[in-house]
This record gives structure tokens, C-alpha cells and sequence, in this order.
């Protein structure tokens, strides 16, 4: 990792402040990843009882944002720091925040399974969520190993990842409207399963967000609203 | 070693400071300066250029030679017994170590403020009079007290002080004594002003005047400072040059050695780790 030398700190108490926001975003990103594992398997299963524990789990969620944002909070009053220490400061309390929003769109699909395995199953839309849901699966799973391994490539390959997810989910709303099109006694229930769509299009984006962080850290360069290529072109440069 | 380019500066067009910096002229500028004590070479060939009304300040661990190459400005180091300078400073192309140069005239255009503050046991009038009065630069009476008053009002001390101009120096607290010392230094008209860690001495809000005071100044002169405190050096400079045992390791706009220095031992020494 170029210029990525944390541990060597002369104070060992920043060492361990910084030490300890990463392990704890560490630890927040597998909470989310769980998340959205839940909520998936919730609504193509229709176990109500996993969608139940996603929404209760998502107090921990926001918990975790106001423990880490105070511990940022914390090392830029005390400690002033420059260069990739700030940059880390900064990448985190921003990655916070979007694993925060994952956990809510998590939540809305648990909210939507609830209502989907009371109304019985529909099996319309199903292969849109099992294939778009395992997209944006390893699209967060490859943005928190980016963040924990300082991987700028990896994170232009999720930025990649979800250009692709935005295509899928263009396309399989194409095919739920002409869907209810066809049976307007489906609307609702497809209703649902487009909401759902919609959240796990969130979460690609939000995986991206994390990952242009990742490039800020690890490159000093901000990649945000710029295209895949451009975004490749700014890591290879520097 | 790296030399500034004006061009290399100018890399991102959003940047004001670059932008400001190219767009001015060189004021100082060194070529291969080194400075040995004896055998020892304290300072290995530095290559810089100063613009002008930028304020640049020089950073680095003890005994990197930022002090010792601040010093060679204004010639402060021929003071220093077995110290041998090599190389070219020029100030607005002139060499300012040729032979026939008055070195008193040079000092007056490249004033020096200290780290701790050295007023003459004297009035606060005469501290500030003078240098006016040795260099000539005023003919009557009413001109030096406008000489006085004007200086004093550019280093903010004049509403503190007008009232006891014949009081000694030395009797102000040390934030007023080290305002009256670039007082002094600005009295004589200069056209660069090297300060070497004019703050340490001080608490943060005397601190603070002196800092406002460098960003008012810059409009009228050039500033190159030497601090310890990083967050200084943030503060107050345009750009930053990150000294290294004795070499010139990086210069850069101040934004960039905070947030994205180009070299390792700039950024192990700002984020302040040594691996």
C-alpha cells in the first residue's frame, strides 16, 4: 500500500484512536453486510420472522454511526490530523454515513418481505431480486475489503459493478411494468417487489460512494461524479 | 531535489493559491545553496524560489537546516564564525552574497523577526525610529512619527501603544514586544520578511495577532517563515517547503503537504510518525 503506514504513529494512544475507527467501521460494514443478506433471504423466502430481526437489528446500525462519528469527531479536535491520517478521518465519518443509508434500505426491503409473505407468494420479479440482490452483495462485500486493505483497484471495480447494476435494474423495471400491464390485479404485489428493486439500486450506489472513498484515502484524488473510465485513469495516474 | 517550477504549480486550475503564486514573479530565489559549519554541512544544495507577496513557510524536524537556510536570506549566517555559504541566493536577480553589496541596505529590505522577541532597551518610539533614522529615510521630525505610526499600525499595535510611545519596549507583554519587532522590521520598508518561529514564545491568543498579521502583511510584502507548530504553517502560509537533514525534500502548495503530500518523508512528519 503506498504511504498507507498506520501503527508507526509516535503517540501510540493516536495510533490506537485511528486503530480503533477502523476496526469499528470494520465491524459496522459486517453488520450492514448481514443486513442485506437477512433482508434478501427475507423477502425471497418469505420468512417474516428473519425480516423481523433485519428491522430490529437496525438500531444497532445507527448506534454504530453515532459511536464512530464521535470518535472522528474525537481525533480532529485532539489530534489535528494531516495528510492520510485525515483523509482516513474524512473517508470514515463519509463511509458511515452510506453504510448507515444501506442499513435503511435493508430495512425497507425487510418492511417489503413482511408485506409480500402476508399477501403469499409471487414468484413475478423473484429472478430480478436473487440476481440484482447477489450484484450488490459482492458490490459491498468488495467495497469493505477495499476500505480494509486500503485497495483503490478494487474500488474502481466496484464503481464498475454498479454501472452494471444500474443497467439490470433499468431493465428488469421495463419488464415488471409491462408485467402489471398484463395483470392489474398484480399491481400491488409487484409494487412491492419494484420498491425492492429500487433499495437494492441504492445499495449499489452506496457501495460506489464507499468505494470512491476508499480512492480518496488511498489516492488523495476525489473521484465522486465522474465516470468509471475517468475514475480508472485517476488511480492509474497517481 | 526538487526545483519550482511555476508551471508545475499551476496543476490544478481551482486552486486560487497556485493560480496567485504563477502568476507572480520570483522574489528570492536560491540555487545550490549549501551551508557548511566547519566540516559539517548543514544545508545540501537547495534549489527554491520565493514569489512574490506569498507566504511560504519552511517545516521540518530539528536540525534540518530550515532555520539555517532561512538565515542565508538576508545574510544573517556571515554573523557565524566557520560558517561557509555556497551557492546563488539573488534577490530580484541580484546576488545578494556579492562582495560589493552593502549588507546593512540588504537586511533592510530582507527584515528578520526572532522567535523570541528582541526589543532595543529603548522607547517604543525609538525601537521603531531607529532603523528609519539610521537608514536616512526620514528628514524631519513629523515624517518619522508618521514612519512610527504607520508601522506600528500595520503590525495592529498602534491603538495599544499610542498613548505611551515613550515608555520602554521591553515593558510590553511579549505578544505586544514581538508585534513591535515586526513593527520595527516593517519601519525600515523591507520587501521580504523572514521570521523564525516568531510564535513559540507566545500564547495562542498573542499567537493569533501575529498569525492575522502575516495574512495582512502578505499584501505589501513576501513572508518566509519557519515554524514548529504544523497547524501554523497550515494557517498562515501559501506554500509549504518540508525540509529533511539538511535537504529541500518537497515544496508544494500548503493544501496539498496537508492533505496529499507527494513524499513519504513529508507525510511521515506531518501525520507525525518516522518508520
Amino acid at each position: 500500500m503506498d504511504r498507507m503506514h498506520f501503527g508507526q504513529h509516535s503517540s501510540s494512544q493516536f495510533n490506537e484512536a485511528l486503530e480503533s475507527i477502523r476496526n469499528r467501521l470494520m465491524e459496522m460494514g459486517g453488520l450492514v453486510e448481514k443486513q442485506v443478506v437477512d433482508a434478501l433471504e427475507a423477502l425471497l423466502r418469505a420468512d417474516s420472522g428473519l425480516a423481523e430481526k433485519v428491522l430490529q437489528t437496525e438500531d444497532r446500525v445507527d448506534q454504530q454511526e453515532i459511536l464512530i462519528d464521535e470518535e472522528c469527531a474525537r481525533v480532529l479536535a485532539l489530534r489535528h490530523p494531516a495528510a492520510s491520517d485525515l483523509r482516513l478521518i474524512i473517508a470514515v465519518s463519509k463511509a458511515v454515513s452510506d453504510l448507515e443509508r444501506i442499513g435503511d434500505e435493508s430495512a425497507k426491503i425487510a418492511a417489503m418481505a413482511l408485506q409480500l409473505a402476508e399477501e403469499g407468494e409471487s414468484p413475478r420479479g423473484y429472478v430480478e431480486v436473487r440476481h440484482i440482490g447477489n450484484h450488490v452483495r459482492n458490490m459491498l462485500r468488495d467495497t469493505l475489503d477495499a476500505f480494509a486493505r486500503f485497495d483503490a483497484d478494487k474500488a474502481v471495480e466496484v464503481a464498475a459493478e454498479d454501472s452494471e447494476v444500474d443497467l439490470e435494474y433499468r431493465s428488469a423495471m421495463r419488464a415488471l411494468v409491462t408485467f402489471m400491464m398484463e395483470d392489474p390485479r398484480a399491481i400491488s404485489r409487484v409494487l412491492n417487489i419494484i420498491w425492492s428493486l429500487r433499495a437494492l439500486e441504492r445499495i449499489g450506489d452506496h457501495a460506489r460512494n464507499i468505494g470512491e472513498q476508499v480512492i480518496f484515502l488511498v489516492k488523495g484524488t476525489d473521484v465522486r461524479h465522474i465516470s468509471v473510465d475517468e475514475m480508472e485513469k485517476e488511480v492509474k495516474k497517481t | 531535489m526538487k526545483m519550482v517550477d511555476p508551471d508545475v504549480m499551476v496543476r490544478r486550475d481551482d486552486d486560487r493559491q497556485s493560480q496567485r503564486a504563477a502568476s507572480q514573479g520570483v522574489k528570492m530565489s536560491a540555487r545550490d545553496v549549501k551551508v557548511f559549519y566547519g566540516d559539517n554541512e548543514a544545508i545540501k544544495g537547495i534549489d527554491l524560489d520565493i514569489m512574490e507577496n506569498e507566504v511560504i513557510a519552511f517545516i521540518g524536524p530539528s536540525g534540518c537546516g530550515k532555520s539555517t537556510f532561512l538565515r542565508t536570506l538576508n545574510r544573517m549566517n556571515d554573523t557565524i564564525e566557520n560558517c561557509r555559504i555556497e551557492g546563488k541566493v539573488t534577490l530580484d536577480g541580484e546576488d545578494i552574497y556579492d562582495p560589493s553589496l552593502d549588507v546593512v541596505l540588504l537586511r533592510a529590505k530582507v527584515g528578520m523577526v526572532f522567535q523570541k522577541p528582541n526589543p532595543f532597551p529603548k522607547s517604543i518610539y525609538d525601537n521603531i525610529a531607529y532603523g528609519p533614522r539610521l537608514h536616512g529615510l526620514a528628514k524631519r521630525k513629523y515624517d518619522l512619527d508618521e514612519i512610527v505610526e504607520s508601522s506600528l499600525r500595520k503590525a495592529g499595535l498602534w491603538e495599544e501603544v499610542k498613548d505611551r510611545l515613550d515608555r520602554p519596549g521591553t515593558g510590553l507583554s511579549g505578544g505586544q514586544q514581538q508585534r513591535l519587532c515586526i513593527a520595527r522590521a516593517i519601519a525600515v520598508s523591507p520587501e521580504v520578511i523572514l521570521m523564525d518561529e516568531p510564535c513559540s514564545a507566545l500564547d495562542p491568543i498573542a499567537t493569533a495577532k501575529i498569525e492575522e498579521l502575516i495574512d495582512e502583511l502578505t499584501e505589501s510584502y513576501t513572508i518566509a517563515i519557519v515554524t514548529h507548530s504544523m497547524q501554523q504553517a497550515a494557517r498562515v502560509s501559501h506554500r509549504t517547503a518540508y525540509f529533511h537533514l539538511g535537504e529541500l525534500v518537497e515544496v508544494n502548495d500548503t493544501e496539498t503537504v496537508f492533505t496529499n503530500p507527494e513524499h513519504e518523508l513529508t507525510e511521515a512528519y506531518i501525520t507525525g510518525r518516522f518508520g
